[in-house]
């Protein structure tokens, strides 16, 4: 009887043992495929796209299909002109609605703001296309760079207001008061002391949302479409490194599919860059 | 200066005291209105640029909701030439991609944020979790083009396998093994959402009270049991918004989908299929839809697209939000 008891505890007591142990391993594979997936993908990005880069690369304008050599450097500023025209327009937007969230509290508008910007990061970025289609390219009557601005900046504006409304929620409370208490009227506390307190906060905020923007080519495929020469007139189809990479990498030729990796490993350098910055930022903030 | 020598006469000069003290203040309102005013219009474009969204959306999409109204939905038949369009495979491609994705990427994702909360010492935890938050910002392009290239030969090869050994069970009798399919853009799907899903899950579940965990263990449960019983089910409403947040990802994704998917209008029989979504048809019809039916049909699913995202993230919303309630109140 009683070792029958003590065998049936033991039993458990081994059950409980080999779920733990069985547990452990399990959760450190999830973290290791997790973790292999990155590898592989940095890992395949580096290795083809390293080996394609070089200063033609860089600087020298797309040859005609097929034709080996030629460069992305069009793209490359194409991309850049397009992202900072939206952030140009972003910026006062979602700066302005995270002041109004954060410091006229009373306002419900603010809440809804808030809650509807939490709403819109989930958007798909080839609705915003549509979008921005119906709303600029359509009356405009062509692709334009402008048009692959205003869906950027569509895609930037929840992310900078909920960045910067995050930033003006750390700046403490007491030092709103000490400027108020000095008679210094409520807006120029906030231009003056809650602005510069949280600015490196409000840069990560934009950095974030400009390496956001940089990689996304679904709302760029029927706004600033593409173009393999030199355009810096933002009124008309622009190149930019997302679209190119789509267009190169379901193209036929081998020298294309190399040059997709080289723009890819351009872009995946730029992500890196502004998430270590993003990180090195963050941290002097909590260390002030 | 002026101000000074009222306040030394005292008495006397209150009343113009008063005044210039009234005065400014009135020249303060007017600043704080203003500026109340400004950042008020702001957050007003916020909104404006929603209601805008939903409003083109509709207007783009007017001419095929009279055409082909809710059967549009449910019609099989996706043909320019006889100009009669609807969309029901490419929702259901779209849908079964998304849910394998999710059947895929939930255990990984959750077994992730346990391992990284619970397993590893305080210090060890950005060594991990930071390279995953590093995949969760690699563009979609990226992973396409690593999907094209790197996945879809590896998928190419299983499927042989499978339809070679496996070939009775319908899932795995497609027609024929391109490669590209449900299979493939499932997978990337899963890979791209992963991170996602890990990093908000992350964060809940450091929010469980160590007391709840430390007080299971010293009544002699295991670390799994602790998590299992406590942790987990404490978190359960965060991490359910979580994978809903990764779901609504999956679902709107466009690029990498586009370039895996295979890309095709049937309706889907078996995991070898290719098939679109409802991104990857817009984003591979619409330059080439030629006359305004087409563009207005592919805006259509487009809003389609759109009502499905806005219901899943107004719901991932609602849960994360009830359950950092208390959290949020702390601050406000």
């Amino acid at each position: 009887m009683v070792t029958q008891r003590n065998a049936a505890e033991r039993r458990h007591y081994q059950f409980r043992r080999a779920t733990e142990q069985l547990a452990g391993v399990g959760m450190v594979l999830c973290a290791a495929v997790t973790v292999f997936f990155l590898l592989m993908i940095l890992g395949y990005v580096v290795y083809h796209g390293a080996s394609a880069i070089d200063w033609q690369f860089l600087t020298a304008l797309p040859l005609p299909p097929g034709e080996p050599g030629g460069g992305i450097a069009n793209a490359l500023v194409g991309s850049v002109l397009v992202v900072a025209c939206a952030i140009l327009i972003a910026m006062p937007v979602g700066l302005g609605a995270a002041i109004f969230v954060n410091e006229f509290p009373s306002a419900r508008l603010g809440r809804v703001v808030r809650f509807m910007a939490e709403v819109l990061t989930g958007v798909p970025s080839i609705v915003v296309g549509l979008f921005a289609y119906a709303l600029v390219v359509r009356p405009m009557g062509s692709f334009s760079g402008l048009s692959g601005s205003i869906a950027y900046a569509f895609i930037m504006v929840p992310i900078i207001l909920i960045t910067s409304h995050e930033a003006f929620r750390l700046v403490p409370p007491s030092l709103r008061e000490a400027s108020l208490a000095l008679g210094v009227p409520k807006w120029r506390t906030i231009l003056g002391v809650v602005l510069p307190v949280s600015r490196k906060a409000l840069l990560t905020g934009a950095v974030l949302a400009f390496s956001r923007a940089l990689g996304e080519a679904a709302p760029m495929l029927f706004t600033a479409f593409g173009n393999p020469f030199w355009n810096l007139n933002l009124g008309k189809p622009i190149a930019t490194v997302p679209m190119l990479i789509y267009t190169y990498a379901t193209g036929p030729y081998d020298d294309w599919h190399r040059k997709a990796w080289a723009a890819s490993f351009v872009l995946m350098i730029v992500v890196l860059v502004t998430s270590v910055m993003t990180r090195a930022f963050l941290r002097g903030q909590s260390d002030e | 200066m002026s101000d000074h020598s009222q306040t030394i006469d005292g008495a006397v000069s209150s009343r113009s005291s008063a005044r210039v003290v009234h005065h400014d203040t009135r020249v303060i309102n007017l600043g704080d209105r203003l500026f109340y005013r400004l950042t008020q219009a702001f957050a007003l474009i916020v909104i404006l640029l929603a209601f805008l969204l939903v409003f083109d959306l509709f207007r783009g999409a007017w001419e095929a909701i009279q055409t082909f109204g809710l059967k549009f939905l449910v019609g099989t038949t996706w043909d320019p030439v006889k100009r009669e369009f609807s969309t029901l495979p490419t929702i259901i491609g779209t849908l079964v991609k998304a849910f394998i994705a999710l059947l895929l990427a939930v255990p990984i994702s959750i077994g992730s944020a346990v391992f990284i909360s619970f397993y590893i010492p305080k210090w060890l935890r950005p060594v991990i979790s930071y390279p995953i938050e590093l995949l969760a910002g690699v563009p979609s392009i990226v992973f396409g083009l690593w999907g094209l290239f790197v996945m879809v030969p590896v998928i190419r090869s299983l499927q042989i396998w499978l339809k070679a050994n496996f070939g009775w069970f319908f899932l795995f009798n497609g027609p024929a093994v391109y490669g590209v399919g449900v299979l493939s853009g499932s997978v990337i799907l899963a890979i791209m959402i992963i991170p996602i899903i890990t990093a908000i899950s992350r964060d809940i579940l450091l929010t469980v009270p160590r007391p709840q965990i430390e007080g299971m263990l010293a009544l002699g449960a295991t670390k799994w049991e602790a998590i299992w019983k406590v942790a987990l089910p404490y978190a359960r409403v965060g991490l359910f918004g979580a994978v809903i947040l990764g779901l609504g990802r999956a679902i709107g994704e466009t690029m990498a989908v586009t370039m895996v998917g295979g890309n095709s209008f049937d309706l889907i029989h078996s995991l070898f299929d290719p098939v679109h979504s409802m991104a990857s048809q817009i984003a591979s019809e619409f330059t080439e839809a030629t006359y305004s039916l087409y563009v207005s049909s592919l805006i259509y699913v487009g809003l389609v697209l759109f009502g499905i995202t806005i219901i899943i993230s107004l719901c991932a919303q609602f849960l994360i939000w009830r359950l950092s309630k208390g959290h949020v109140a702390v601050f406000e």
